[in-house]
C-alpha cells in the first residue's frame, strides 16, 4: 500500500476524488414501474439548444407517442406525449433549476387508456441507411440521458461529418448516489448492445467502448454476456473514480487520448453517448417508440425505500416519491432537494417540478448530506489542484472571480472547467469553489449576449435611420412628380387654350 | 465642338483627381478614442444624454463637458468601462441604476396612435393605426424615449424579466466567521 502510494507520482497524475458512493442499496432493489399519474407536465424546454415549439392546443386529444411540441433550430429536440389525454393547459410552471424561475410547459391529463398511436417499427433496423437512423433517433426526441441533455441525432450526425472511428458509451455513472445507468445495463443489456450497434453503424465508427467503473460488477458481467458475439462491442471496467464519467476524462482512460483544450472528442475521433441514450436509440429505430419515460434514481438518506424507478417524463417529483414510499417522517429532516446527482445535479426549490429527459435522480438529502458549511479563507494547501480533473488551478482562478477579473480566469484555463466540483470537495477551508465558475461562466456567457445585442441595436438603428432617409427621398420625389404632372396639366390647358384662341 | 467637350472632360477628371487625392492626404484624423467610445455607446442614438447621438456624446465625454455617466441606457457598467478607459475617477454610488428595463404596452390603454413608434430608435415597437402596438423585447433598449409620447400611458418601463436562458448563479457571498469578506 504505501510502495503503490510512493510511486503515485509517478504513474500519472492522480485526478479525482473517491467519494462515498451510497449507490447501494438503491442500485440492488428491483426496478419498479410507477403507474400514470393523473396529469403531466412536459416543459418546452428539456434539451440543450432551442426550446421547442408547441403544436397542440388546449383541448386537444393527443394520443401516446403523438408529437405535442416541434425542435425549433438546429439544435433541439421535439416533444411527444407521454400517454393518451387531453392537453389542458400550455402554462408556466416552475422548472427543474436551481433558479426557481418558471417556463412554459404541456399540462395532459391522462384518459388512463394509454394507447400508443400509429408507430412505424422496424423490423430490419440494420439496414437502415445510416442517415435514416439519426432521422429516427431525431424524430424521437432522444437527448443525452446522462444529464447533459444534448440532442442525441446532433451528436450522431456531426460524429458521421467528422469521420470518428470510435464510438465511446458511458457506462461510468460515477456521480455518487445514482444507479439508473447501472440498472439500465442490469436490466436491459441486450437493448442496450443493440442501441450500441445501431450508432455505431449511424455514426460510420468501427468498434464501441462501453467504460463501466469497476463498482458495478453485475452491469459488466451482464454487459459481457449481451455483447458476447458481437466483436465491434468491447466492454472495458475502468476504476470507480469520480468524475471518470465525464466524457473527457473517460476518452482519455479508454483511449489513452487527451481531448484538447476548449475541443471535443470529434476532434480526436471519438464521439461519447450515455447507455441509456444507446437503450432509446434502440426503442426509437427498432419500435419507433419516441422518448417518453426513462429510468430515475430515488435516493437520499431522507428517502424511505430508495431504489430505481422507471417513470414518465414531466411526472411530477412529488408523485415519484410519493409512489416510490414517501419521505421519511414526511419530510421532517430534509436538507437539500436535489435533481441528477449530489455533485452536479440542480438544487431545486420544491417537489412540484418534473421528471425530464435529463432527470437521472431525485435525492432526498439530510442536513448530514447536504453538509452546508461556512467557509474560511485559503490556506494554499493544493489540494483542489491536484484534484482538478482537467488540470487546472481553481484557487488561482477562484480568486480573480472574487475580484471580478474575468479575463484572467479565462487565461488560467476557466472555459475548460466542467464543473465537476471535486475542487470543492476536497477543499479543507469549505469554499465553494465550484460555485464561483459555474457564476464566472454564465457571466461571461451574459458578457457575449450583451455583446451581441449592443451589435444587434446598432444594426437597427443604422436601418433605421436609411428607412427615414429613404422615406424622406421618396416622398420628395412623389412630391416632384406631383408637380411635374400638375405643371404638364397646366401646360396643356394653356396650349389648348392658346390653340382655341388661335382657332 | 470635340474641343469643347474634351477639354471639359480632361477639366473634370483633373480636377476630380485632384479632389480625391487631397481628400486622402489632407484629411483631418478624427479622435480614435470617439470612435472606441462610440463602439462601446448602446448606438440607439437615443438622445436621452441631451446630445443628438452617441458619437456626440462621446466626443463631449472625451472633452469633459459630459460625466461618463449621463448614457441612462448603458448604466452603471457602461460608466464603469468608458471611466476605466478615459483612467477617471468615478463614484459609481451615484450612479441611478435600475438595472436593464423595457417599454410594456397595456393593451387595453393602447389606442393605436402610432406616436410611440415614430420616436423608437430602433424601431422596437410594432403596431398599425388604430391596432394595439406591441414591443418587440428583444429590440428594446430601454430608452424610455416613448414613455412621454404616450398620450394614453399605456407605455410603461418595467424590469427585464429574467429568463433560464438569462438567469446567471450568484457569485457566492463569502462570510468568515461572521465577517463579511470582498
Amino acid at each position: 500500500m504505501r510502495l503503490t502510494r510512493l510511486l503515485k507520482p509517478f504513474s500519472g497524475r492522480d485526478w479525482g476524488i473517491h467519494p462515498d458512493d451510497h449507490k447501494r442499496p438503491a442500485a440492488d432493489a428491483p426496478l419498479r414501474v410507477m403507474p400514470l399519474p393523473a396529469r403531466l407536465y412536459l416543459p418546452v424546454q428539456q434539451h440543450l439548444g432551442g426550446a421547442a415549439r408547441p403544436t397542440v392546443v388546449v383541448g386537444q386529444k393527443v394520443r401516446k407517442g403523438e408529437r405535442i411540441a416541434d425542435a425549433q433550430g438546429m439544435v433541439s429536440a421535439p416533444i411527444h406525449a407521454p400517454t393518451s389525454g387531453t392537453v389542458v393547459a400550455v402554462t408556466d410552471i416552475t422548472a427543474p433549476h436551481p433558479s426557481g424561475l418558471s417556463l412554459p410547459a404541456i399540462v395532459i391529463e391522462a384518459d388512463g387508456d394509454d394507447v400508443w398511436g400509429t408507430l412505424s417499427p422496424c423490423p430490419r433496423p440494420f439496414e437502415l441507411a445510416p442517415q435514416t437512423i439519426s432521422e429516427r433517433v431525431y424524430a424521437a426526441g432522444i437527448v443525452g440521458m446522462g444529464g447533459a441533455a444534448f440532442p442525441a441525432a446532433v451528436k450522431l450526425d456531426g460524429a458521421a461529418r467528422a469521420r470518428v472511428d470510435t464510438l465511446v458509451i458511458n457506462g461510468g455513472e460515477c456521480e455518487p448516489y445514482l444507479s439508473c445507468d447501472d440498472r439500465q445495463m442490469r436490466d436491459f443489456a441486450d437493448e442496450v448492445v443493440e442501441g450500441i450497434r445501431l450508432m455505431l453503424r449511424a455514426t460510420g465508427a468501427t468498434s464501441a467502448l462501453v467504460g463501466i467503473e469497476d463498482n458495478k460488477p453485475e452491469a459488466i458481467a451482464a454487459m459481457r454476456t449481451a455483447a458476447a458475439g458481437h466483436d465491434c462491442v468491447r466492454i472495458r471496467p475502468v476504476p470507480a473514480r469520480y468524475p471518470m464519467g465525464s466524457e473527457k476524462q473517460l476518452v482519455q482512460v479508454l483511449t489513452g487520448v487527451e481531448v484538447p483544450a476548449e475541443g471535443l472528442p470529434a476532434d480526436i475521433g471519438v464521439v461519447v453517448h450515455n447507455v441509456g441514450t444507446a437503450r432509446a436509440v434502440r426503442a426509437a429505430v427498432v419500435e419507433g417508440k419516441p422518448l417518453v419515460s426513462r429510468l430515475v434514481t430515488l435516493n437520499g438518506n431522507c428517502m424511505n425505500a430508495p431504489g430505481n424507478v422507471e417513470v414518465r417524463l414531466g411526472t411530477l417529483a412529488e408523485d415519484v416519491i410519493a409512489f416510490a414510499g414517501g419521505l421519511k417522517g414526511d419530510g421532517l429532516g430534509l436538507a437539500r432537494r436535489v435533481l441528477g446527482g449530489p455533485m452536479m445535479g440542480l438544487q431545486v426549490p420544491h417537489w412540484r417540478v418534473p421528471v425530464v429527459k435529463g432527470t437521472s435522480g431525485i435525492l432526498a438529502l439530510d442536513a448530514d448530506e447536504a453538509a452546508a458549511r461556512q467557509s474560511h479563507p485559503c490556506i494554499r494547501c493544493g489540494r483542489c489542484v491536484q484534484a482538478c480533473p482537467m488540470g487546472l488551478l481553481p484557487l488561482e482562478m477562484s480568486a480573480r472571480i472574487r475580484n471580478d477579473a474575468l479575463t484572467d480566469a479565462v487565461d488560467l484555463g476557466l472555459k475548460d472547467c466542467i464543473a465537476c466540483g471535486c475542487c470543492a470537495y476536497v477543499c479543507p477551508s469549505r469554499i465553494p469553489l465550484v460555485q464561483y465558475f459555474v457564476h464566472a461562466k454564465g457571466e461571461l456567457s451574459r458578457q457575449d449576449r450583451n455583446r451581441l445585442r449592443n451589435e444587434a441595436t446598432k444594426r437597427l438603428a443604422q436601418q433605421r435611420t436609411d428607412r427615414l432617409a429613404r422615406e424622406a427621398r421618396e416622398k420628395a420625389e412623389a412630391a416632384a412628380r406631383r408637380r411635374a404632372e400638375r405643371e404638364a396639366k397646366a401646360a396643356a390647358k394653356t396650349d389648348t387654350a392658346t390653340a382655341g384662341e388661335s382657332a | 465642338m470635340l474641343a469643347a467637350v474634351s477639354s471639359l472632360a480632361l477639366l473634370g477628371a483633373a480636377l476630380g483627381l485632384l479632389l480625391g487625392a487631397a481628400s486622402r492626404w489632407l484629411r483631418v484624423e478624427g479622435n480614435p478614442i470617439v470612435d472606441e467610445l462610440t463602439d462601446m455607446m448602446p448606438g440607439s442614438n437615443c438622445g436621452q444624454c441631451g446630445f443628438p447621438g452617441c458619437g456626440k456624446a462621446a466626443e463631449a465625454i472625451i472633452d469633459g463637458t459630459a460625466p461618463p455617466t449621463c448614457c441612462p441606457p448603458g448604466g452603471k457598467p457602461l460608466a464603469a468601462a468608458i471611466a476605466a478607459k478615459l483612467g477617471l475617477t468615478l463614484d459609481l454610488t451615484t450612479v441611478a441604476d435600475e438595472g436593464p428595463k423595457v417599454a410594456v404596452v397595456a393593451e387595453e390603454l393602447c389606442i393605436g396612435c402610432c406616436r410611440c413608434s415614430k420616436v423608437c430608435p430602433t424601431d422596437a415597437i410594432i403596431g398599425a393605426a388604430k391596432q394595439i402596438h406591441n414591443v418587440m423585447r428583444d429590440a428594446c433598449t430601454g430608452c424610455s424615449n416613448c414613455i412621454e409620447k404616450c398620450p394614453t400611458d399605456a407605455l410603461a418601463m418595467r424590469p427585464t424579466p429574467i429568463t433560464l436562458q438569462h438567469w446567471v448563479m450568484p457569485k457566492p457571498a463569502l462570510h468568515y466567521r461572521g465577517m463579511p469578506c470582498a
